[in-house]
């Protein structure tokens, strides 16, 4: 447990961590000032993988821009897809069939679960345990190689269209995902015996890295992190898109407030992805992907929009300001770890430099979606 | 201390079922495959770089409409054409594409209305040279045949 020291502000010193640290997983810089081994002040320092993600949008027409979605999360493209796809819908009225529904909606918590995976497994390695991460990795690899024989990459996907999909999943996929939920439910089980359970990682997650309510709520954390202090937010039930109010699933809580609590929000989001695909696969209608009438020109009329999703990380928002023209006018991108990420200084604060690595990989955070 | 000896003991359990799994795993086949001794086939669908179409005879179904040069976003389609005399038609005389640049997002094959080019099943392109990216898609349809 960390406990608060008086820090002698005189004798502390400068420590980088990153940009190039195997903990930051990516090139995420953060000036720690440190009194000792503890932490008295943490700067994160952000820009290195910049790449005017917004200002793109702005000199390239709507579907043109739809393939940097895969280059934000690359954990969770698809969900960045949905988003993008939701707010440019929503600007032009276009109908989406509700064959197309169901599938962004399986594809997307698909995704999720795969991008669970990873970070489960580059955490527990993180914290010194190298084996979950290949099964974590085996368990992935029949997400992505669903996913790719639909849609034909295997991370930076393009699949959602405006108004549709990019094709229609067939037969295969479907027995495919079938044997991988019962697949999966199994594996679950043995991640709560090898991982969940095991000693040394309570013991260093459990108390540390305590974040409450207030905190969350001052820095705009969503997803699993504000759901790890007991805050009930998760997009897909507060404001409802696509089927999901049709779907029965539950959004997993926990009071814990520490990283272990947002370890278990994570691994119970797992199986409710699963729940999810479950009902989506035996609902899944009939009919045309994509629909019968499509503007052939994307020109949303003058205006402001909005669309929000929840991606594995949190709330995804995206802001569109349209001049009717081709291109949009603005494009504001609100993605989830930049608020996470920000909470990190005031959090860590008076911790062991050992722990407050261990509270950075409960964050998940992804550093190309940060800093876009 | 009793603390001490339920940690230990937890300890020891927790330990033994991490071992467990890992022992269930020792008799099952390996999932990975030794590359580039073998190599897997892709899916029917899968984003290899774009490559034309040739009709039966070999020449290509594109009828130099640019479409595909304007739908892209990043630019790395160049293509030419040219009205022999007395045709009709354009005939197609170049078609480059950068892949340094490619996103592989589709849109030139979404755009084209005359079914002339798709998705190629390419996926060993790793090379230390940019040159070998910009790839010459008539001369590559025009060996294909060969």
């Amino acid at each position: 447990m960390s406990q608060p020291i008086e820090l002698q502000k005189d004798e502390t010193f400068v420590l980088n961590v990153g940009p190039q640290h195997p903990a930051t997983h990516g090139v995420l810089r953060v000036k720690m000032t440190m009194d000792g081994e503890y932490i008295y002040k943490a700067e994160t320092v952000l820009g290195y993988i910049h790449r005017m993600h917004e200002k793109m949008a702005e000199n390239r027409t709507y579907p043109q821009y739809m393939p940097n979605m895969g280059r934000l999360d690359y954990l969770s493209a698809m969900a960045f897809n949905h988003g993008y796809a939701l707010v440019v819908e929503r600007a032009c009225g276009i109908e989406v069939p509700e064959r197309a529904e169901y599938i962004r909606v399986i594809t997307v918590e698909l995704n999720r679960i795969s991008s669970h995976l990873v970070w489960l497994g580059a955490y527990v390695l993180d914290l010194g345990g190298f084996t979950p991460l290949m099964y974590c990795f085996d368990d992935r690899e029949q997400i992505l190689d669903l996913l790719e024989s639909v849609t034909g990459s295997r991370l930076t996907y393009c699949y959602f269209r405006f108004g549709g999909l990019y094709n229609d999943i067939d037969d295969e996929f479907i027995t495919g995902t079938r044997a991988f939920i019962i697949r999966m439910r199994k594996e679950l089980k043995m991640y709560a015996k090898l991982v969940t359970g095991n000693i040394i990682l309570m013991k260093r997650l459990q108390g540390h890295g305590i974040i409450d309510k207030d905190m969350c709520q001052r820095y705009g954390a969503t997803g699993p992190v504000a759901r790890g202090s007991g805050l009930n937010y998760d997009v897909r039930k507060n404001e409802p898109y696509s089927v999901y109010p049709e779907l029965d699933f539950d959004i997993p809580v926990n009071d814990g407030c520490d990283s272990y609590a947002r370890y278990l929000v994570r691994m119970e989001e797992m199986e409710q992805s699963l729940r999810i695909i479950e009902q989506a696969l035996d609902k899944l209608p009939e009919g045309p992907v994509n629909p019968e009438k499509k503007p052939k020109l994307i020109k949303p009329p003058s205006g402001d929009y909005y669309a929000a999703v929840e991606t594995a990380r949190g709330n995804f928002g995206i802001r569109l300001v349209s001049d009717g023209g081709k291109n949009a006018y603005r494009l504001k991108l609100r993605s989830p770890t930049y608020s996470n990420m920000h909470l990190f200084d005031e959090a860590c604060r008076g911790m062991l430099l050992a722990d407050a690595l261990a509270f950075m990989g409960s964050l998940d955070l992804v550093i190309p979606e940060m800093d876009r | 201390m009793g603390g001490y000896f339920s940690d230990l003991f937890s300890g020891t359990k927790s330990l033994l079922d991490g071992m467990w799994v890992t022992l269930k795993e020792f008799p099952k086949r390996p999932v990975t495959l030794s590359y580039p001794h073998e190599s897997l086939k892709m899916y029917a669908r899968y984003r290899g770089h774009i490559e034309l179409i040739g009709d039966e005879e070999n020449k290509p179904n594109c009828v130099v409409c640019g479409m595909c040069e304007r739908a892209c976003p990043s630019g790395c389609i160049h293509l030419a054409g040219e009205k022999p005399e007395g045709g009709k038609k354009k005939v197609l005389t170049s078609y480059t594409l950068d892949f340094t640049t490619c996103s592989l997002c589709g849109s030139c094959v979404e755009s084209c209305n005359f079914d002339a080019i798709r998705f190629s099943n390419e996926y060993n392109l790793a090379s230390t040279r940019k040159e070998d990216f910009i790839i010459d898609l008539l001369k590559r349809l025009e060996e294909q045949d060969k």
